[in-house]
């Protein structure tokens, strides 16, 4: 006994290509196969795989933008804020240092404003006083290298200090011409006579009875410097001083020594202190900022390296970013399956369908056929009728007219007409029953009982051909309710088939057996010439025979077919040209004369 | 053997010429008529004990001779001989009391079967009825022994007749 889920029927190979339209589309596409080599492997991916790709578009879409959007905007906020709160103690930085720079200049030069105003001409114009005056000014303030009195036409009265100028004439110079009409000057810083980094401050003053004369003291950078660069100690801080064309008027840790000149863009510097980002010396993001001196043209400049403040919000960063990815991947996979998890449904149900649609066609193709056929058997057969009676007539009187010499020869074609009307009146009878509605009389049968009661009509057959016949069949088979005379018919109609197509000593392997609760299965096999594709896709139609004219009408596999719808049930043929071919019967348990209608 | 009359009733006048002829030839006495009408006018001039009836005519089809002969001619057999017959016709024949339905074309032996046996049935039913009518006839003018005595005869020969059938 075969176990049960052995020979399943081979999903009707007949029926996947009922269209002769379908057919030779395929026989188009090979042939566009076999004249372009290359594009055999790269089979297009057809509407499925567009839908599937489509769906996981789309559910990736749905996922990944928002996730997305998602991230970004926390980023950014993320980023603004701990900018904002990297900026206030940048700007606290930038204002303190200002505002002692402004101090350190403003107290300097009200020192040489007290002493412009405080002596008179004659007192700083007296050397002694002037030295007293420049001691008491380097103990009281420091930073101060020098200090001379320079009359109104510009020449150095008195000098207190390392070097000797009195007598030196300053009246063409630019700093000169400005005290003049400003009052006060304070120069950028520079190398001058002296050779090392100095400004000038100078002051003039102007007496009531119109006598003026100017008060100019040099300070040293170095203590400036100092006060300025004590600023801003953060690791990798640096705080210096700027004139407008960016060169350096304090020293600084990374950007060079007094007077070189700094690469920054200072365009924009103003009174109220800006942050913007930048890279520092070393090539490190960095933070730069930059305020306006009030009173003197110089910009204050604060370069504060990212990296230390910033270093947990990259790490955080890093973080959300690998699992950004991790759950972007995820997004990718899962929506790839689910797409082709559903698109495979979809395509599954769709194959269903257009089965079921291909059987129906089929069903009533053979239906439609079925009319024809019974349309065009009635009216031949009055036809036929004339032609038979006249023959026989013919037949009639050449048998009783003796002595007459072409009585014989008469005989013979009268009989061979007759012979053809038998033929034709073979097919029109049977073309009759094929459109027949067969009245299904419904009973409690054992389909075991039924092949043995068909095998007893064939065994005489099948001994003559030496055709040994094996049964398998399950003894334990229920007893199902269907019609004992159709189903008779249609394994008598298949044996006869397996029995005609079997040389000399073939072999006929019947077997029964239970598939389901609901369903019994029968299976013919003959080891017998087999079939080919073509003659399987036409195998059902009627007057499809592949045996000699004369010798089939092509109807019985038809009506066996029809039987099988009519009765609910299935029927399906495996076939190999030249090794044999199968065919399953499976019936249901109750049969409905309405299911296969 | 022994030779009888059978009435041919089809509209294609080729095929009841030559049927006839060749019935002729086998001793049977064949007459035709070509439609539904013919028909009926042949049988109520003289009643044959068996007719060979065709369904689709022009006219009166087969199936209205059938139903209208059933009611005026009882005793005669009547075969249906078609070319197309579908199951309901068959039924409907059936139904109407037809004594065979056959198919075009015909052979010859089959028909020439089917007619026998249908003008032995008329000779059963004819004696069934004569026998019937006689003993009425009797009891009529009194003999009702002699009556009886003939329709149990009859009777038995009837179920013999039937005992042979079923064998």
């Amino acid at each position: 006994m075969r176990p049960s889920n052995g020979p399943r029927p081979i999903g009707g190979r007949w029926r996947r290509r009922p269209h002769l339209s379908n057919d030779s589309k395929s026989r188009l596409a090979a042939i566009g196969r076999r004249m372009l080599p290359f594009q055999a492997a790269g089979e297009e991916p057809g509407r499925y795989g567009v839908l599937r790709r489509n769906m996981t578009l789309l559910m990736i879409l749905l996922t990944v933008v928002p996730l997305s959007l998602m991230a970004f905007i926390n980023h950014r906020e993320h980023r603004k804020a701990l900018r904002a709160q990297t900026e206030a103690p940048m700007r606290e930085i930038l204002v303190r240092t200002r505002h002692s720079g402004e101090i350190f200049l403003a107290e300097r030069r009200s020192a040489i404003s007290f002493i412009t105003s405080a002596s008179t001409y004659e007192q700083l114009a007296d050397q002694a006083e002037l030295n007293r005056i420049f001691q008491v000014m380097k103990q009281e303030f420091g930073g101060f290298i020098d200090v001379g009195l320079i009359d109104a036409s510009g020449v150095q009265v008195s000098y207190a200090g390392p070097f000797e100028l009195v007598g030196k004439d300053y009246r063409d110079q630019e700093w000169f011409q400005e005290v003049l009409v400003r009052g006060t000057y304070v120069s950028d810083v520079f190398l001058g006579y002296r050779r090392y980094p100095h400004f000038v401050i100078a002051v003039r003053h102007l007496e009531p009875d119109g006598r003026s004369w100017i008060v100019r003291a040099t300070v040293d950078t170095e203590l400036f410097s100092g006060l300025i660069g004590s600023h801003g100690n953060v690791p990798g801080g640096d705080t210096f001083v700027v004139n407008r064309q960016g060169v350096l008027q304090t020293s600084s840790r990374h950007y060079g020594a007094v007077l070189e000149r700094v690469p920054l863009d200072l365009k924009d510097a103003g009174l109220e202190p800006l942050i913007t980002e930048t890279v520092d010396r070393s090539g490190r993001p960095a933070f730069l900022g930059m305020a306006a001196f009030e009173t003197v043209p110089f910009v204050l400049l604060y370069v504060e390296p990212r990296g230390t403040a910033w270093e947990p919000w990259y790490t955080l960063n890093n973080e959300l970013f690998l699992v950004f990815i991790a759950s972007i991947v995820v997004v990718f996979l899962v929506a790839y399956r689910l797409a082709s998890s559903s698109v495979s449904r979809i395509e599954k149900s769709e194959e269903n369908q257009r089965r079921a649609l291909h059987e129906m066609e089929h069903g009533n193709k053979l239906a439609s056929i079925g009319r024809l056929a019974a349309g065009v058997a009635h009216e031949i057969n009055n036809p036929l009728a004339i032609i038979d009676q006249k023959a026989g007539l013919m037949m009639d009187l050449t048998e009783n007219i003796p002595g007459f010499h072409l009585g014989p020869r008469f005989g013979e074609l009268a009989s061979s007409i007759l012979n053809a009307v038998d033929r034709c009146r073979t097919i029109t009878h049977r073309l009759l029953g094929f459109a027949r509605r067969m009245d299904v009389e419904i009973r409690d049968i054992d389909v075991n009982d039924v092949l043995q009661e068909v095998l007893g009509f064939l065994e005489r057959e099948a001994l003559h051909r030496g055709v040994q016949i094996q049964l398998e069949l399950d003894a334990e088979l229920p007893a199902i309710a269907s019609d004992r005379g159709q189903l008779q018919q249609v394994f008598l109609n298949i044996l006869n088939n397996a029995l005609e197509a079997m040389p000399e000593g073939g072999k006929v392997v019947i077997r029964s057996w239970r598939p389901d609760e609901e369903h019994v299965s029968v299976s013919i096999e003959d080891n017998g010439s087999g079939m080919s594709q073509e003659t399987m896709k036409h195998l059902f139609e009627p007057f499809f025979t592949t045996k000699a004219p004369g010798y089939g009408t092509g109807l019985g596999l038809s009506i066996t077919y029809g039987i099988i719808k009519k009765l609910g049930g299935e029927i399906q043929v495996d076939s190999e040209l030249g090794k044999g071919t199968t065919f399953f019967v499976t019936l249901p348990m109750r049969a409905s004369p309405e299911m296969g209608a | 053997m022994e030779d009888f009359k059978v009435l041919l009733v089809d509209d294609e006048e080729d095929f009841l010429r030559s049927l006839s002829e060749r019935l002729e030839l086998r001793d049977v006495k064949a007459g035709t008529a070509s439609s539904g009408e013919q028909a009926l006018a042949a049988v109520r001039s003289d009643e044959p004990p068996v007719i060979v009836l065709d369904l689709k005519m022009p006219g009166m089809n087969g199936l209205e001779v059938l139903r209208k002969l059933k009611k005026t001619n009882p005793k005669v057999q009547i075969v249906i001989l078609t070319g197309h017959g579908s199951d309901k016709d068959r039924e409907e024949a059936e139904r109407l009391g037809a004594f065979a339905y056959l198919k075009k074309p015909v052979q010859m032996d089959v028909l020439m079967e089917t007619l026998k046996r249908a003008h032995k049935k008329f000779k059963t039913v004819k004696h069934a009825v004569d026998t019937a009518l006689m003993a009425s006839a009797l009891a009529q003018a009194g003999e009702v022994e002699m009556a009886r005595e003939m329709m149990k005869k009859e009777q038995e020969e009837g179920e013999e007749d039937a005992k042979k059938r079923g064998k």
